[in-house]
């Protein structure tokens, strides 16, 4: 388990990993925490030539507080998502998801940007931006340019970042006093990859849901909302909620794959308790609101 | 029994045995200063990489190896023909496993593969990395066969045989058969059976197999770094096959990170370390690294079994009927065949009861897997689990308390010295005890109470039970008698140094679990010095006695009993001298606290370093007849039993959340007898490691196959090992039934954890699904299949 020789490149700036990335390509791979692509690289399951280390690039750090969205930096380690208060206020899906997120010793060196970027199916990060509907902001020779979270991810460990383009930047729509928010996933140690997970936000307004977005996790190539089981939420009143009715939207919408250990079958039933379980939230949420 | 009512030599002023003390060689360890295999770097030395076998099952066609010849960097590449001249094949058979049968195995594929991971060629080269790459260069030619993988089809006639050369696939069967069983379940008011599947897994020592091999052409000798338990076996073995004068072989084995029984076999990676450094004449270093633990380093369990039981109306158990089939790999491993676990599970199935009528039939097949081997709790863990799910099923359908049919069917406690239906001999158990000081420590009524009123609320909580036998304090009959060179018998030498402390060098070995420290106990204690002043050494076959290592429970009762018996020889040494420096009488003096003193009064005569000092550089001033004699070694053989038992009683509480299959483990309880207990905090948490290490394959740890043999999470992120998050809090608690084999009375106590735990948590969920009329019997208990077995996916 040792890796292929490789260049290793310590940016100083933003402007240096673009050069560099420019000039070599899909020779070059980003190395931002390193909590996935070293563990690829000792397994020789991956073999860059060049490493370019971007965590000391200052323009992908930081978690700034704008008009009407959060911008998280992309170099932003999973520690200071957790802890920033700025996250826990503006984005509370977020800071609910992070403790999930593998373990301490992982989220002190892992990156915001860098799991959305490795876009594993079973992430936490993909179905909250996902479900937040956040912009994504990239970087690349031919300029700069935005994306929605919806574009952003086409596959297991598949992004539409090009060979020569970086994630600087996140932002997230800040949360609304009448949005309810809801994460949970079921998992079988705590900070494993989930069997199925749930990242939710939604409106609630005098007891009526709108705006619902199911964001599912560990159930299929890529995090993925619910259409189905969202348009049989939305506009209902809370209280007259027919769970049999959403579950089964829900089993229209995705079809789990089985993993190693767990069937589809099996995913679909916790998914469907996971929503169960969101809606209940909301129902309560709501009545606070 | 009544000599240990009298005033043990333990009962000591100054005694430490029985008391909680700080570990030596903690703060080495936990400041990151330990010495593994790994930290050992030597000069001109070289590192092996291996290709490994892709396929389960097939011929090798050809091996192109000049590629990898080619890399810059690369010392040699090696097949099986390029070592053949130095080495020779081993085979895992023993003489007293009647009609055990296994094939050749060689250190690198000798034609064939047999499961996917097998060594075909080695590289070495003076990089880990450099090897690694050469590795990938090495381009071998195969022509699949038939994998067989499945066990319970092993032995149908269309399945391929692995090794022609033995005509089937039929490794071992033992068959036992004692009373009436047939009679026995004719005549029962209520007759339960099930069947079940225990899950292939692995150890995972953190420290993997390490091993540096650094042969000296100008002398001859080989000198052998190992993370091993068995340092003398292993000396012998390497020996033996690279031809080699077993004096020049010497093995040193210093920290050690875990072992559970892993780390006490030949494995082929090893040897072919050893035939290249003799070839090369350079010290070769293989460390192998996760991916090469799991698809090497042994598995173990693997079983199917379906098993009845017969009891009668009063919820006495009466009968035990039980057939198992377990896959072992291609080989049975060498030198202890994987024979033994299945012989364990036949052997010690409801070993704490007194039924007269006991049938077992048990097959162990070959497959194209990984090898499986014993450790740690070979066979118990399965015993334990079919034994006690048929008590529960038993007291389910009597409408009877699991305790009560326990307590009745338990060994009456006058029937001790007491022959089971399986031919075991216990000596003394207290499953009555440990089962009463159970239920009252974990409050079982209340905790019934609770768990009736949480269902009304659709919380789902299970108590599950399990009592059990261990066997430890092995004598010659496990291996010895059998033609292996594996030593049941262990040494330690005590010597009194100058300065007034002790060096005790001992046989048996340290793998973390705290061996050097009980040794140092026992030793100051019979010596009569402070525990600061004792010194341990282990691990060296130049330095210490000849002895057996770390296997079947035995380092505390068999090390520390020669430890005790070499500590009273010393100080009847220390006396002898110090009477005559002193001009007193041998039987007026006492070592007490690292002084000679008088044994009525306690008063200081002269500390051990006056006394050592006059030894060692003062003779000159001593009696003409008297000649100091500050060394003792003390062997030590139990033979009085094939084994020692001990005995526990475990219970588990558990949530089942029912609509995600999740199990959330509550509680746990350990009442344990392991006779003497030297050092309470170090037997309670070798319980307590035990028991996480039984609750992980219950729950989590499965090496997955495919049908093609192809291991599929050889990983830590897809094989999941328990961990401190989902364990609960385990408290232990004791019973004393000191061994009457022995002065110290010490039983062993490293492996009853894993024993009981699987047996605990199968019984605690079966109970929280009650409610349903779910049984589960096939383990791991993931999500996934508690969901199905509720009908929810």
């Amino acid at each position: 388990m040792k890796p292929t020789a490789f260049e290793y490149v310590r940016a100083g700036s933003l402007d240096e990993v673009l050069t560099v990335l420019e000039e070599r390509g899909d020779e070059a791979k980003v190395l931002a925490g390193g909590q996935s692509l070293i563990p690829t690289m000792n397994m020789r399951f991956a073999a860059p030539e060049v490493l370019i280390d971007i965590s000391g690039v200052t323009e992908l750090r930081g978690i700034e507080v704008r008009d009407d969205v959060l911008r998280i930096g992309a170099m932003c380690r999973h520690v200071e998502v957790l802890n920033a208060p700025e996250v826990a206020e503006h984005a509370p899906l977020i800071a609910m998801a992070m403790p999930n997120i593998a373990h301490a010793a992982i989220r002190n060196r892992g990156t915001f940007g860098g799991s959305l970027c490795h876009a594993d199916p079973a992430a936490e990060l993909p179905a909250c931006v996902l479900a937040l509907d956040a912009r994504l902001n990239i970087d690349g020779k031919s300029g700069p340019r935005s994306i929605s979270a919806r574009d952003f991810f086409l596959g297991t460990y598949m992004t539409c970042l090009a060979d020569d383009e970086v994630l600087i930047s996140v932002d997230v729509p800040k949360v609304m006093s009448e949005n309810v928010t809801f994460f949970d996933e079921v998992a079988r140690r705590r900070g494993d990859y989930a069997m199925a997970g749930l990242a939710s936000q939604a409106t609630v307004r005098s007891g009526f849901i709108t705006d619902v977005r199911l964001a599912f996790f560990a159930v299929g190539e890529v995090a993925v909302r619910a259409p189905h089981a969202e348009q049989a939420l939305q506009g209902i009143l809370l209280q007259d909620m027919d769970a049999d009715a959403i579950c089964s939207a829900i089993a229209d919408d995705i079809s789990p794959f089985d993993d190693l250990t767990t069937s589809g079958a099996a995913k679909l039933t916790m998914m469907q308790v996971l929503t169960r379980r969101a809606v209940e939230s909301f129902a309560k949420q709501g009545a606070h609101a | 029994m009544n000599e240990h009512l009298k005033p043990s030599v333990l009962d000591r002023p100054n005694s430490y045995v029985g008391k909680t003390v700080p570990r030596p060689n903690a703060r080495r360890l936990v400041q990151g200063c330990g010495t593994y295999v790994d930290d050992i770097c030597l000069p001109r030395m070289v590192h092996l990489a291996f290709h490994r076998s892709a396929f389960a099952h097939a011929k090798v066609v050809s091996i192109d190896t000049d590629e990898a010849r080619a890399v810059p960097g690369v010392v040699g590449v090696f097949t099986m023909n390029d070592i053949r001249d130095v080495i020779t094949p081993w085979t895992g058979v023993l003489d007293h496993l009647k009609g055990i049968k296994s094939a050749e195995q060689w250190p690198l594929a000798n034609g064939k593969v047999f499961w996917q991971g097998e060594p075909v060629a080695a590289v070495a080269a003076v990089s880990r990395a450099v090897a690694e790459d050469a590795a990938e260069q090495i381009f071998v030619e195969y022509e699949e066969l038939t994998p067989v993988t499945d066990m319970e089809t092993a032995l149908a006639p269309d399945t391929p045989v692995i090794h022609p050369e033995l005509g089937d696939n039929l490794c071992f069967h033992r068959v036992i058969d004692s009373g009436d069983v047939d009679a026995a379940f004719a005549d029962a008011a209520a007759v339960v059976e099930d069947t079940f599947h225990f899950n292939r897994h692995t150890g995972v020592p953190m420290e993997p197999r390490s091993i540096i091999c650094d042969y000296s052409r100008a002398e001859g000798e080989l000198t052998l770094y190992m993370s091993v338990q068995c340092p003398h076996m292993s000396k012998n073995l390497f020996a033996k096959h690279l031809g080699l004068d077993e004096n020049k072989v010497r093995v040193i084995c210093r920290d050690v990170g875990g072992s559970f029984g892993i780390k006490i076999h030949t494995y082929s990676d090893e040897m072919a370390a050893g035939a290249i450094a003799v070839i090369l004449g350079r010290p070769v270093k293989f460390i192998a690294d996760r991916l090469e633990s799991f698809v090497t380093d042994v598995h173990a369990r693997d079983h199917v079994v379906k098993a009845r039981a017969a009891f009668n109306s009063g919820g006495e158990l009466l009968a035990i009927d039980m057939d198992d089939v377990t896959g072992i790999g291609p080989y049975s491993v060498y030198p202890r065949t994987s024979g033994i676990e299945l012989n364990q599970v036949v052997n010690l199935t409801g070993g704490p009861y007194k039924h007269a009528s006991y049938r077992a039939d048990g097959k162990v097949v070959f497959q194209n897997k990984n090898v499986m081997c014993q450790y740690r709790g070979v066979g118990h863990p399965i015993a334990v689990a079919v034994g006690e799910h048929l008590m529960d099923l038993g007291a389910r359908k009597l409408g009877l308390d699991p305790v009560d049919v326990r307590h009745n069917s338990f060994i009456p406690d006058d029937a001790y010295p007491y022959t089971s239906p399986s031919g075991a001999i216990y000596e003394r158990q207290s499953h009555r005890q440990c089962l009463d000081k159970l239920v009252g420590i974990m409050d079982y009524a209340g905790l019934r109470d609770a768990q009736a009123q949480m269902r009304d609320r659709n919380i789902y909580r299970g108590i599950g039970f399990a009592s059990l036998i261990e066997v430890t304090n092995p004598s010659p009959a496990f291996y010895g008698v059998g033609g292996a060179r594996i030593a049941s018998q262990d040494g330690c030498t005590i010597r009194l140094d100058p300065t007034g402390g002790i060096t005790a060098t001992t046989g048996v070995t340290e793998q973390g679990q705290g061996t050097e420290t009980i040794i140092a106990q026992i030793a100051a204690t019979a010596v009569g010095v402070p525990l600061d002043q004792v010194r341990v050494l282990t691990g060296d076959t130049e330095i210490v006695p000849y002895g057996g290592g770390t296997w079947a429970s035995r380092g505390a009762g068999i090390g520390g009993e020669a430890a005790l018996q070499a500590g009273k020889a010393l100080k009847e040494n220390i006396i002898a001298l110090a009477a005559a420096i002193l001009q007193a009488k041998p039987d007026r003096l006492d070592v007490r606290d690292g002084s000679i003193v008088d044994i009525a009064t306690g008063q200081e005569r002269m500390p051990l370093s006056e006394l050592g000092g006059i030894a060692y550089f003062r003779g000159d001033t001593l009696p003409k007849d008297v000649q100091p004699e500050l060394v003792a070694t003390r062997h030590y053989t139990q033979r009085q039993f094939p084994f020692v038992f001990t005995n526990a009683a475990h219970a588990c509480h558990v949530e089942v959340d029912v609509e995600t299959g999740i199990v959330n483990l509550l509680n746990y309880w350990v009442v344990e007898d392991c006779g003497r207990v030297i050092n309470p905090k170090l037997v309670a948490e070798q319980t307590r490691g035990g028991v996480v290490q039984g609750l992980g394959p219950a729950l989590y740890e499965e090496c997955l196959y495919s049908s093609e043999g192809q291991l599929l999470n050889g990983s830590l992120a897809d094989y999941l090992v328990p961990m401190a998050a989902e364990m609960p809090d385990i408290v232990v608690d004791h019973i004393e039934t000191p061994t009457g084999t022995s002065e110290l009375g010490a039983k062993g106590v490293g492996e009853a954890g894993t024993a009981g735990a699987p047996a605990a948590v199968m019984n605690a969920i079966n109970d929280a699904l009650d409610p349903f009329g779910v049984t589960l019997t096939h383990m791991p208990f993931t999500p996934d299949k508690i969901l199905k077995g509720l009908g929810r996916a």
